[in-house]
Parts: C-alpha cells; structure tokens; sequence
C-alpha cells in the first residue's frame, strides 16, 4: 500500500464517520458541527486528486457559508436546539433503502467499470482554466446556475418581508 | 533553506529510509518554529497593545515584571493561566465545549501556510494561495459559534450569533476587495503577488480595495469599532464567558495570531510584502506588519463600537456596493490597457 493509498483510506474513514455522525447524533448541533469535519474530509480528498481549487471553494462554500447559516438557523429557533428532542422522523426506513439502493447501483457501476477507475486528470486544474471554462465552454450551466441562485434570493427576501407586514 | 531540505531529504533517501519519514520530520519542525513565531509574537503584541492603550489613556502600562517597561508581563500572564484551574461548567457540552478552542486555534495556525515572511521563508507556496486564507479563515466563526452554543449561557450564544451574521456580512466585502490585486497579478500565488509589486506597491492603484480589505479584517478579527460579538458591556465578554484558564488563553492567542494573519495578508497584498530597500527582506515584512497591527490597535483605542445596525448597514450598503466598484474599475482599466 502506498503512502498516498494510507492517507485516502484515514481521510475517506475520517468523512465516512463524521458523515454517519451527521446522521446518528441525537443532538441536531452536534450533526450540525459533525457536517463541518465531513465537509473538511471531503476537501482534503479534493486535495489529493489535485484540485486544489475545488478544495478551497468547498470550504469557504460550505464550511464558510452553509454550515454558519444551518447553524445560525439552528440557534434561532430554541427549541430544535434544546437536549433530548427527537430529530429523525418516521421514514427512517425508507431512506435507509433508498440510499442502500443508491449505494448498490454505485458499487454495481464500480465493479462493472461503467465509472472509468482511473480516468486520466485534465492537462491543467490551475484556477485560470478553470475560470476560462466557466466563461466560455461552460457559460451556459454557469448562468443557469445564477438565475436559480437568484431566483432563491429574491423569494427568501418576499418571504422575509411578508412575515416583517404581519407582525 | 530550500537545499538543506532536499540534503535532508538525500540523506534519508541514501539510508534507503522510506520518503515519508524525513517529510514528516520536516514537517513537524516546521509546524513547531510556527507555534514558536505565534507564540511569541502574540505575547509582544499583548504587551505592545497594553503599552499603546495605557498611553493613548495617559498611564504607564504595565512596569514592573522584568525590569524595562514591564516587558516580561506577557511571559508571567502565560504562566499564571497555564497552571490555573481547568473550568468546566455543569451545564456545558463537554465535546464541543473542549473541541472548540482547538477549531479556533486550528484555523489561525493553518492561515500561516501561505504567509511569505521572505523570497524563500514560506511553508508552501500555494497556487491557491489567497483563496486559502479566505476559505480557511471562516473555520474560525464555526468554532465561535461552537463555544457560545456549548457554554450553555445567553450572553454567549448571543456573542455567538452576532459573531456569525458579522463574519457572514463582512467576508464579501473582503473577498471582492482582494479580486481587484488578484485581477492585476494574474494569479493566486503569493509569492507571485510579491513579486508583482517590484516597482510600485498596490497600495497605490488598489487604494479603494487596500481600505476595504482593512475594514473587514478588522471586523473578521472582531476587534474594536467591530467588537460587538464580544461587547464587553453588553454581553460580559460575547462567546467565551464561561471559559477561563488555559482555554480562555488559547482563544486569546487565536485572536492575535488571526491580527498578525491579516496585517500580514495585507501587507503580501497592498504593502509589496518584503520589498524595500537596504534591511534584510523578513525584516521589511515584519516592519510593514507590525505598523499595520499598530494601526489596528491604535484605531481599537480611539473609536466607539458600532451598533449592530450601523454594523450591518456599512458592510452591505457601504463596503460591498465600493468593493464591487473597485472591482469593476480594475477590470476596465486592465481591458483599456490590453
């Protein structure tokens, strides 16, 4: 086994627990902070495939951004917050299949070599061609992307401000 | 610095000793000298900060411990939180209340990957570089936000939340007004960026992004005029009420390394890092630095704190719409010029 083997196997055991952490603790702040370590997991994983940038944009996006506004979210309302509240509902059941499913259907595609194992890495990930892509090859899905973005702003801010006209 | 490395590496390599024995060795040395540097540095600047607040108050400061102003009052300070009872209040989260020092320290330590004290005196020159900073300095809010939660007390989440809508509101600003140097050098890569500033400092065509980036890092440090995360009169002292001792101590040291990450970003950025005549290179980044750390520290003793509207009012209304300003003008001007 070589170095870089050893360090994926810590780091994907390292995100697998803190992922079952984000889903197993009976405490919603404590998924909440497991959630930040799975995200950090996953970028140093990025890190090791060499995308560098991927890895830095995962943690200001996600650690940064998402986790800070689910935790603000959480410390709002006090009584999600509060020890002993139940927080999986009663479909437990059911996701477990699906992601059992989601889960076969993967190592089936694996195993199959549907997934290229080891498909060869873009001739540069440097931040620039990156960049260049978004703006000329990519620029359709990149925009898309932003009109949904705003789209979601703008409805946040009406339903924000009806809740402000009603107090 | 870059050959004995490689020497050391080679001697390793000629005992038919696995590579990543001698680059684990390398990096623990590495990591320790940092510690080091942090830890003396932070212990000069509480000093320096005490010295500059008691006479923009018209005291002394401190002056006894160690004879010459005082100097050795940081040195007792340390000494007397290490060996002070270990405080855990009943009603806390133990984990979170324990791990979350540890996440606020992590994160300071980690800025100073891509700080470059010199041509060569650099941990690791990123190509990342900027982005690294930025996206590994908001690991610092979900360890605030970890202890004002776990603490169990209201002054402390609420030290929490405003630290978090503070942090979220004054990261864009800080982002965008860095995009306008980034924009001009063409990469990431602090090291290049230095090297970019050979003949004139950024400071001087970025001065709108220079003022901007100083602002938010003010506010990202939670420092006075943007202390409110921390209010002393309002809320006892914001997210770390109920710590003390040796953990208390390390939230503190986090807070001043975090002041010497962004006087140290700024000065790689707007300053020309170590460029300047006849002084050694380290000497000139320490110099550029610290005057910027004064000036954190002298603002911190002459202005009032701003209320959290007035907060949030300067961030999205004054420092976001000028950044974006800047940002475009950059890229116009870089468009004329081909």
């Amino acid at each position: 086994m070589t170095v870089t083997q050893a360090v994926f196997y810590i780091l994907a055991a390292f995100t697998l627990g803190a992922a079952f952490l984000v889903v197993l603790a009976t405490n919603i702040v404590h998924s909440a902070i497991a959630l930040v370590f799975t995200f950090f997991g996953v970028a140093a994983l990025y890190i090791l495939l060499d995308a560098e940038f991927l890895a830095a944009v995962q943690v200001l996006l996600y650690v940064g951004g998402i986790t800070i506004l689910l935790l603000f979210a959480i410390m709002l309302t006090s009584r999600i917050s509060a020890r002993g509240v139940k927080i999986l509902n009663e479909q437990a059941g059911i996701s477990a299949l699906v992601v059992f499913a989601i889960f076969a259907l993967m190592a089936y595609a694996n195993l199959r070599g549907i997934v290229p194992a080891g498909s060869p890495p873009p001739a540069s990930y440097a931040t620039a061609s990156l960049g260049r892509l978004l703006l000329t090859t990519y620029v359709l899905p990149f925009e898309a992307v932003s009109i949904l973005l705003l789209a979601a702003m703008v409805g946040a801010i009406i339903l924000a401000r009806r809740d402000r006209e009603k107090d | 610095m870059e050959n004995a490395v490689e020497r050391f590496y080679n001697a390793f390599a000629a005992w038919g000793v696995p590579p990543v024995v001698p680059q684990l060795i390398v990096m623990l040395v590495v990591v320790s000298v940092v510690i080091l540097f942090i830890s003396v540095s932070v212990m000069f600047m509480i000093w320096w900060e005490r010295k500059i607040s008691a006479h923009i108050q018209v005291r002394y400061g401190p002056m006894r411990v160690g004879g010459w102003h005082g100097w050795a009052q940081s040195i007792a300070d340390g000494i007397k939180l290490l060996i002070k009872e270990d405080i855990i209040p009943a009603g806390a989260d133990k984990v979170v209340f324990a791990l979350a020092p540890m996440v606020v320290f992590a994160a300071a330590l980690a800025a100073y990957v891509i700080i470059p004290f010199g041509p060569h005196l650099i941990v690791r020159d990123l190509n990342i570089g900027v982005l690294f900073y930025i996206s590994i300095s908001s690991l610092t809010v979900v360890g605030i936000i970890m202890a004002g939660w776990s603490s169990n007390n209201k002054y402390s989440v609420l030290g929490a939340l405003r630290s978090a809508a503070q942090a979220v509101s004054y990261e864009i600003p800080l982002v965008v007004s860095v995009i306008g140097v980034i924009m001009t050098v063409g990469s990431l890569s602090m090291i290049q960026i230095v090297e970019a500033q050979q003949r004139i400092w950024f400071v001087i065509p970025q001065f709108l992004g220079f003022l901007i980036y100083l602002m938010a890092a003010i506010a990202e440090c939670n420092r006075l005029p943007f202390d409110i995360p921390e209010a002393e009169s309002e809320l006892v002292a914001g997210f770390h009420v109920e710590y003390s001792g040796m953990r208390f101590a390390i939230f503190f040291l986090a807070e001043y390394a975090n002041m010497f990450t962004v006087s140290a970003i700024a000065t790689t950025l707007f300053l020309g890092g170590w460029h300047g005549p006849l002084l050694p290179p380290w000497l000139w980044f320490l110099v550029k630095t610290y005057f910027l750390i004064f000036v954190m520290m002298w603002l911190r003793w002459t202005l009032a704190r701003l209320r959290v509207d007035q907060l949030m009012y300067l961030g999205w209304k004054v420092l976001l719409p000028l950044a974006f300003l800047n940002m475009g003008v950059t890229g116009l001007v870089l468009v004329l010029r081909g």
